[in-house]
This record gives structure tokens, sequence and C-alpha cells, in this order.
């Protein structure tokens, strides 16, 4: 894990608490406090749009961390996220509409949801490995997609259930400004909650599993336990950030959860860099806002009006060409860039580390 | 009656696109998850085969199946040639991206609206009577096609020596290698094959109800059948795809049409509790530490 490296030019630990620290040095906490300052600023300053994007990567940050610790720390491939997000949205959605459930009821039920549809998703991960289980999460995709269009055509709501802004009390939650500090709070509550499990007990026993089952078992690791509790956890953080996006568009519909937006959530982590919390951000950033640069690029072409049309086409291509890109020429993703860079300045004028195992 | 010739028809196509899944595993444990939107490239080929040799819709059939069988080739050379070696999981990733682009590419050549290619050839799909059912000319040729492709790929891999190479490779790809086994060539082989069958499941399809981005899904429904058979077994495909279209039929019929797209990945999913190596596959070794 990136962080458990020395930041500064040296090796300066001296005890097991220094290792576990989340911040070591000066430098990284003024740039923390610098980076919250200017998200707090962040909003005052930007425009309707550029709110909203901001909503969305928090929207999927979430999503992203979720998967990159069920997948790059604890090794298990999902290709069915879209379906855990789906199941959140519904579940909020179906409270509401069914109960007139309150918001700090649906969240927590979403969560809970997750939380058991985790546990089935990894049912099949104490028996498969690898390509197997991946096509096993992709068909409880397609079921839980399967049960919420069944809902929504059986109950009459076949153009998708329309949910109210959250109140709290008298407070409506419907302002842009609000919206994100809202979301950023969650999205910050999913780091932080990540960042506490990798580095404790559970992390390490994630980490020992993804290198060798064998191995982390015989070290007296619980094996299905902690297969089942990456699940569990990364499926429930997931449902909840599907629960707030079915909230922030006001709006739950099937057509949302394709099998495309699991390949986004896979692309973002691959794209991030896998196996680091930073990475899965990155992504998540890269991934959510891309569509944008392309509907800014396609416009600035010549005849631009007649390819408007077709910029769900050049999305997906796009999208497919990056993805292939980083597959094959960056398999660390942003991540791998981003440490190059770092590592440049620290070891300058070196190139390379002057001591441990050559190059990361 | 009719209900066993829907059954007849769906289980063709499903093994007709199901041997493409097993072909690629069998030789080189990659799962292409690309292969519907590649048979539906070779569905738009036709389209445009088919205006290019609009008097002689047989040149233009062949066109499209040779020009997928390359499209194959080159998907290997240029994409997964370089995932080989890798961990099987970035190769199938890169499929997947193969698909996401593919879908993209589709629809900024072809345009979205769906197209009938077999209007563009000029023919028409009769509807045939047998044994007091109704068969579409196109089912028929479906499974008449089906039922060639696998006698001929089991030919192919038993007697002849790029068969038996590609056998060789997907046993032991180092042993093999080392006996002078080109990989490369035996996975572009592959490939090229693979998407020559999914070019005739998806050109057949696509004659019999029309072509739009539909047949992604149907690609996708026919890996169910592929790994209840077992990923690296013809014979599983085959037995896979009737119990799936079977499934699948019966359950449209006396249950739910809604259900149509979910039934495959039902039966996937009992059959991974179960059995998850498939009705004919090799079990996975077990890992040695």
């Amino acid at each position: 894990m990136s962080s458990r490296e020395p930041r500064a030019s040296g090796y300066f630990r001296s005890s097991y608490a220094q290792g576990l620290r989340l911040l070591e040095t000066r430098t990284q906490w003024t740039a923390l406090v610098l980076f919250l300052t200017a998200l707090g600023i962040f909003p005052f300053t930007a425009t309707s749009f550029q709110l909203d994007l901001a909503c969305q990567v928090f929207l999927a940050a979430i999503g992203a961390i979720a998967l990159m610790l069920l997948t790059g720390y604890a090794g298990q491939v999902s290709l069915g996220h879209a379906g855990l997000i789906a199941a959140g949205a519904f579940t909020a959605g179906i409270l509401f509409k069914e109960f007139g459930a309150k918001f700090w009821i649906t969240i927590p039920a979403a969560a809970v949801v997750g939380a058991l549809i985790g546990l089935i998703f990894g049912l099949p991960s104490l028996r498969l490995r690898g390509l197997y289980l991946a096509v096993s999460t992709l068909a409880l995709h397609f079921i839980v997609v399967y049960l919420g269009g069944e809902y929504e055509t059986k109950r009459g709501f076949s153009t998708g259930i329309l949910i109210d802004a959250p109140r709290v009390g008298d407070f409506i939650i419907r302002d842009r400004k609000i919206w994100y500090f809202v979301l950023l709070s969650f999205a910050a509550a999913a780091l932080l909650i990540s960042l506490n499990l990798l580095r404790s007990r559970t992390g390490r026993a994630w980490a020992a599993i993804r290198s060798h089952e064998t191995i982390a078992e015989a070290l007296g690791i619980g094996v299905p336990a902690h297969k089942l509790l990456a699940f569990v956890i990364s499926s429930s953080m997931t449902a909840v950030a599907g629960a707030l996006f079915g909230y922030y568009r006001g709006f739950v519909s099937v057509e949302a959860f394709s099998l495309f937006l699991s390949i986004q959530y896979v692309a973002m982590i691959i794209i991030g860099g896998m196996g680091s919390l930073l990475g899965a951000i990155l992504g998540a950033v890269f991934v959510t806002l891309l569509p944008y640069v392309i509907e800014y690029a396609v416009a600035q072409l010549p005849n631009a009006r007649s390819y408007a049309g077709m910029l769900a086409a050049f999305n997906y291509a796009a999208f497919g060409v990056v993805m292939i890109l980083f597959l094959i020429f960056e398999p660390q993703g942003l991540v791998g860039i981003w440490r190059r860079v770092q590592n440049y300045f620290l070891l300058w004028p070196f190139k390379q580390k002057p001591l441990g195992g050559g190059r990361k | 009656m009719q209900l066993a010739i829907n059954i007849a028809v769906l289980t063709a196509i499903y093994a007709l696109i199901a041997c493409g899944y097993v072909l690629i595993y069998r030789v080189s444990r990659v799962l292409n998850l690309a292969h519907g939107e590649l048979m539906m490239l070779s569905a738009y080929l036709l389209i445009t085969t088919a205006s290019l040799f609009s008097k002689t819709p047989f040149i233009a059939l062949g066109a499209a199946i040779f020009l997928s069988l390359c499209v194959g080739v080159l998907v290997y050379l240029f994409l997964m040639r370089r995932m080989t070696g890798e961990m099987v999981l970035a190769a199938v990733l890169t499929t997947v991206a193969l698909g996401v682009l593919l879908r993209g590419l589709v629809v900024l050549i072809w345009s979205a609206q769906q197209q009938n290619p077999a209007q563009a050839l000029g023919w028409v799909n009769h509807s045939l009577p047998v044994f007091g059912g109704r068969i579409s000319a196109a089912g028929a040729a479906l499974i008449a096609t089906t039922a060639l492709v696998y006698v001929g790929l089991f030919l192919f891999l038993r007697f002849s020596r790029y068969g038996i190479r590609m056998r060789a490779a997907g046993q032991n790809p180092l042993l093999a290698a080392q006996r002078g086994i080109s990989l490369h060539v035996i996975y572009a082989l592959a490939w090229g094959l693979s998407t020559l069958t999914g070019a005739l499941a998806g050109i057949l399809i696509s004659l019999d109800s029309g072509l739009d981005s539909t047949m992604v899904l149907i690609g996708l429904k026919a890996f169910p059948a592929a790994l209840v058979g077992g990923l690296d077994s013809l014979v599983g495909a085959l037995l896979g795809s009737l119990i799936i279209a079977a499934a699948e039929v019966l359950m449209i019929y006396y249950v739910d049409a809604l259900l149509s797209d979910v039934v495959p990945f039902l039966v996937l999913i009992l059959m991974l509790v179960f059995r998850p190596w498939g009705l004919f596959g090799t079990r996975e070794e077990l890992d040695r530490v």
C-alpha cells in the first residue's frame, strides 16, 4: 500500500505506531489542510454545472473505493458492481414509494440490503476463483437488475421510480451546494473507513489472501470469513452510494444500471491503479469526467451539429480505447504515473531507490 | 411441436456462439467477453458487402465471413498478442474494453438504427412447415450450419495438423512451444476461427430477425451455455446450449416473458455452485505452495 512507503527522502520510522500513522510528515499535513480548504471553497466559486460534476465524482468515488477494497486489496474480482448500486438505489426507491420512509431510514436500510446481497455475491467466492468468480458476479448482476425491472413493471412504475429530495426535519437537501457537502462527507467517510480497515488486521488479511490463498490459510488467516467480509463491506458501501445516487437524481430506473456501468467501475480501478485508494479516487475522477471532455472535443470538430446524435457512440469508442491503452501501456494506472513523478523528485539527483528491493 | 422447434433453433444459435468462447478458452485460457460484439460487427460487415455486391448475395456473404476471419486474426495480432503471458484477468478485461470500443465504432459507422441484411441481399425469410410446426428459413439454415460447424471443428481438432497443435497448445503451452509449435500462430488461428463461427451466428441471426445492438446480449447469453457444458469442451457446449435453450424457452412459455434475459444466468449460477468446471470440462488444478 502506497502510504506505507516512506514519503520523506529517508526512512525515519522507529516504532510500529509510526508505521501505522496516516500522515507522517509536515508536508503531508500542509497538503491535506490546503486540499480540504480548496474543497471547502470550491462550491462557492463553481458554477452549477461544475458542482454537478463534483457531486458525480463523489458518488463514483464511493463506488470505486468500495470496488477497490474488494478487487484491488482482497483480490476478489467483481463484474457485478452495477447490480449492487442498483440494489441500493432500489432499496431507497422502494422504501420511499411503499412506506414513505425517510432519508435516515433508507440509507442504513440500503447498507443492510447491500451487506446481505454482498453475502450472496460472496458465497460463490468460497468455491470459485478468478475468472469463474467474475462470471458469477456478472450473473448476479443480471438477476438483481431483473428483480428491479420486475418490480417496476409489476407496480406500474415502468418509466422509473421518482424519489423526493431527502428531508431532515424541515430542512430539505435540494440545493447543489448542500448536496456537494453531503456527498463529500459520505465520500470522505468511505475513504476513512477504508484507510482504517486497510491498516488493521482485516486489511492485512485481505492482502495475504490476494497474494496467495493457500499460504494465507496456512498462516492461520480465516480465508472464507475474510473473503465474505470483503464482499459484505464493499457491497454495503456500494449500496449506500446507490441510494445516494437515487436521491441525488431524484429518480431510479433499471436502465441506469446496465452492464456498462459495471465496466465503468472496473475501468475506474484499472485506470486509477490497482491496489491503491488514491487510484480509486483518481480513476473515479477520470472516468466521470471523460464523457464531458469528449463532448467538448466533439463540439470543437467542424460541423459538430451532425455528430450530436452520435455522442454516445463516441463515448463508447473513446472509453474502450482509453481502457485498452491503460491495460497495455500503463497497467499500474494513474497512480503508477503519480508515483514515478513523486519518486523522481524524492530521489533527485538519483534515479534508483538507495535501499530496499529495487523498483516498486 | 412448435416449442420443440423453438428450442432446436435457440440451441443452434447458442451452440454456434458458444463454440467461439470454447475455442479461445481451450487454446489460451482467455475468456473473450467481446464475442457478442465481434458477432455484431460481422453482421454489420455483411450490410456493407451486401451493398458492394448487391447482384450476387453469395459473394457478399462469403466476403463478409472472410472479413470476419481477418478481423479475428487482426484482433489477436494487434491487441491480444500483447496480453499473452499477462494475468488472465487483464486479458479478459482487455476483451471487455474491446467490446465497448466495437459497440461505439459500429454505431459510428453504421448508425444505431435497426438494419435488415436479408432485405439488403434481396432474400425473403420464408416460413417453412415442419412436423406440424413452422420454422423460418434462416432458422433452418442456423441448425444446418451449427451441425456442419461442429462436425467440421471435430474433424479439424481431431485429425488435422493444426487442430492437433491447437489442442497441444491448450494442454501445455510451454511444452508445446518447446516442441516447435508457434504459439502466436496457433492463438491467432483460434481467434480467427472463433470470430468466424461467431460471424456465422451473427449473420444468420441478423438474417432471421434483423440487426441492432441487442445482438450483444444474445452473445452474452450464449456464454452460460459454454460454461454449463464446460468451458473447454465442444461436446459440452452443445449440451449446455440445449439445457440453456430449453430452460429459456420453457420459462418464457410457462412463466414470464421478462425472464428470458435472466434464465441463462440463473442456470449459470446453479452450475457454478454445484459443478463450476461444467458438465464436460476439466477440473482446474489445485494450488500448490
